[in-house]
């Protein structure tokens, strides 16, 4: 009743291969973009922006871009913190060296330069597969992070060892330091956000799309219907590692504002992208939003609860969120193990099908 | 020159017995993953999760006493008694068992054939869970844990090596201990599942799940045995770990050095985690002293995994793993 692909004919092939060829579906997607940048930008403050919208937007570039790797080319990583962490250096270095670029330029080639060492440490997954694989990602996590805790030049031989971001602007408006208000944060990830997804979207279901999801599904018998598996495997680790490098160069320069490699992308990073991929649904776009609102929203409101709501002390308050994280994920796998990409499916074939049974 | 061999040979010497340590924290998942194909990350705080219960119930503390207290506003602290060492450990043994259970019967059980990452991904959960509980249990502070093992440099390996070689090898106690325990443990586990029937039964299951239990395995008691014995081997290294340098949130990070062992040994093979624990723990040591100074320190961290990956390239199943055999 309510959602419907019935009676929604095409009558040239440009329309039947849009990105989004069911009438319903755009409806829905360009409502969400008016109220992203029409209505959120003027009532946003300081606390909404900090604590759930841009980390958010962040989160879901990089659960976008781990999605990518682990959902469609089914190469497990647990090195998605290490390679954020190149993007923030890599961004960093740029703006500190070229103060007159604009940002954006800095962080897409933050990202590109991300690519190149994803494609590095990618190169290994031609001959290790599975658990073997993931553990080797772990390589990529603690070389990286250790190599800019250790080498100066990295954030520029300051005594602290942090690296904090210079204040930047494009078009006269403040996009890092501590001038920017919240709504310049916000819309500034948010376009990003928009072209990472569009561009994800359309390269999955395009031809480099199905040739990750035939490696993923089973390299051999890819390999055998013509799949190179070097470059298949090789772009998804591009792919990936340029989201996730535009991530952190984001997390840092937008988001933290200063930074310590070990504290800031250390593995537990790694592991909190990862949980937002399979909670969110592997495969799926959207799947990463959801994910990435899930687990960004959910800590805000067991700290509200617990602390705000009982009162109880802070660390006991913390210990019980991260029992109840721990849990619940348990039981999300346990309930939907295709996360809540699938529990989106279902809910529109009931709203197909509503109100008869079948 | 002669110097830099000895200094080089005592590093070495450390080096082998750290990675008998890191062996002790990958037998654990070496286990549980033959037996049921399960990669277990919530090894590394199983083992902070025994240690913990160990110090709770050695020094006669109120389980949850933060918790009680925040909610009623009491000043529990202890029950006011201390318990002697081995009845703590039989009593954390007991307690490893009934986690067993539970983990079989509300995680395992539910998650009977769904794809390996979601089993691991399950297991990370079960992680964050236990870290969480156990500092809710006992409390997050810093505890000392003493079950009477030797502690500090053994003289006697110091004066021999200082007569022949004129220079005294420092090697702690507790190391030897380590050392000693998990060879016995090694041992043990062989034995046990070479030559008992519960071990035959193990091996079937680790086999093939279907023919296991066609034969009549039952399969949950098999992994709940399974998980056991992990539990157990958790006990030991936590009392290593924890006797070695504190019971605290960073015992569980002892995880992250098995990982690399496991790969370059072979996920499936019990040797393959000694082995691998030895070549890390040298390899790791001998680098830090010749290579590190060169380039910062601290290299630890990550040298063991560049070392492991490096292996991987030539023998992808690790060196005793089974091998990878892909069917189209």
């Amino acid at each position: 009743m309510f959602y419907r692909e019935a009676g929604d004919f095409k009558t040239s092939y440009r329309a039947d291969s849009q990105t989004f060829p069911i009438r319903l579906d755009r409806m829905g997607y360009v409502a969400a973009l008016v109220v992203a940048y029409g209505i959120v930008p003027f009532v946003i403050d300081d606390y909404w922006a900090n604590a759930v919208f841009v980390p958010f937007l962040i989160y879901a570039i990089a659960a976008i871009g781990l999605n990518i790797l682990v959902g469609y080319a089914g190469q497990v990583s647990l090195g998605t913190g290490g390679f954020m962490a190149v993007g923030a250096y890599a961004v960093y270095k740029l703006m500190t060296a070229f103060p007159d670029v604009p940002i954006l330029i800095h962080v897409l080639l933050a990202g590109g330069i991300t690519a190149a060492v994803g494609v590095l440490f990618g190169l290994p997954s031609l001959r290790i597969k599975g658990f073997y694989l993931a553990v080797a990602t772990l390589a990529a996590q603690f070389f990286l992070v250790w190599l800019f805790n250790k080498v100066p030049w990295f954030y520029n031989y300051s005594a602290s060892g942090q690296i904090t971001a210079p204040e930047r602007t494009m078009f006269g408006i403040f996009i890092t330091g501590a001038q920017t208000t919240a709504a310049a944060k916000y819309l500034f990830c948010l376009i990003i956000l928009t072209l990472v997804a569009l561009m994800a979207r359309n390269l999955t279901r395009g031809t480099v799309g199905r040739k990750w999801m035939a490696i993923r599904d089973m390299d051999i018998a890819a390999e055998i219907i013509g799949v190179n598996p070097l470059s298949a495997k090789v772009t998804a680790f591009a792919v990936s590692s340029f989201f996730i490098g535009i991530a952190g160069a984001l997390l840092f320069s937008v988001y933290l504002g200063a930074a310590e490699v070990g504290e800031a992308f250390g593995i537990n990073k790694s592991f909190l992208i990862l949980f937002m991929v399979i909670i969110g649904g592997l495969g799926s776009i959207f799947g990463s939003f959801a994910g990435a609102a899930f687990l960004v929203l959910l800590p805000v409101f067991l700290k509200n609860v617990l602390v705000g709501g009982f009162g109880w002390p802070t660390d006991v308050a913390a210990h019980l969120e991260l029992m109840i994280v721990g849990a619940l994920i348990v039981v999300f796998l346990i309930v939907e193990p295709h996360g809540l990409a699938q529990l989106w499916r279902i809910a529109k074939e009931k709203l197909r099908l509503w109100p008869f049974p079948h | 020159m002669l110097d830099q061999l000895t200094y080089a040979s005592e590093a070495a010497l450390n080096g082998l017995m750290a990675g008998v340590m890191y062996s002790l924290v990958a037998l654990g998942f070496v286990l549980i993953y033959k037996s049921s194909g399960v990669f277990n990350y919530a090894q590394g705080v199983m083992a902070l999760f025994a240690a913990l219960t160990l110090v709770g119930i050695q020094k006669g503390q109120v389980p949850f006493a933060h918790l009680i207290n925040a909610v009623t506003g009491g000043h529990l602290e202890t029950f006011g008694w201390q318990v002697p060492a081995v009845l703590a450990i039989l009593l954390t043994i007991v307690v490893m068992i009934g986690m067993a259970i539970v983990i079989e019967t509300l995680v395992l059980k539910h998650l009977v054939n769904q794809a390996p990452i979601i089993l691991f991904m399950a297991t990370i959960g079960l992680a964050y869970f236990l870290e969480g509980f156990g500092d809710v249990m006992w409390g997050a502070d810093i505890k000392t844990l003493d079950v009477g093992l030797p502690q500090g440099i053994n003289e006697t390996i110091e004066s021999v090596t200082d007569t022949w070689f004129g220079y005294g090898f420092f090697i702690d106690n507790l190391d030897i201990v380590a050392a000693i325990v998990s060879v016995a443990l090694v041992t043990a586990l062989t034995l046990f599942s070479q030559y008992s029937k519960q071990g035959r039964a193990l091996r079937a299951v680790a086999d093939d799940h279907q023919a296991a239990l066609s034969v009549g395995i039952s399969l949950r008691f098999i992994w709940v045995l399974v998980w056991s014995i992990a539990g157990f081997v958790a006990l030991v290294a936590g009392i290593m770990w924890g006797s070695k340098s504190g019971v605290q949130f960073s015992l569980s990070m002892i995880a992250l050095k098995a990982l690399p062992v496991l790969m370059l040994g072979g996920f499936t093979s019990i040797p393959g985690a000694i082995v691998g624990g030895l070549i890390i723990g040298m390899g790791e040591k001998l680098f830090e002293f010749f290579v590190g100074p060169l380039i910062g320190g601290a290299t630890e961290n990550w040298f063991a995994y560049v070392l492991a990956l490096f292996f991987l390239v030539f023998r992808p199943q690790g060196l005793f793993g089974e091998r990878i055999i892909e069917r189209v």
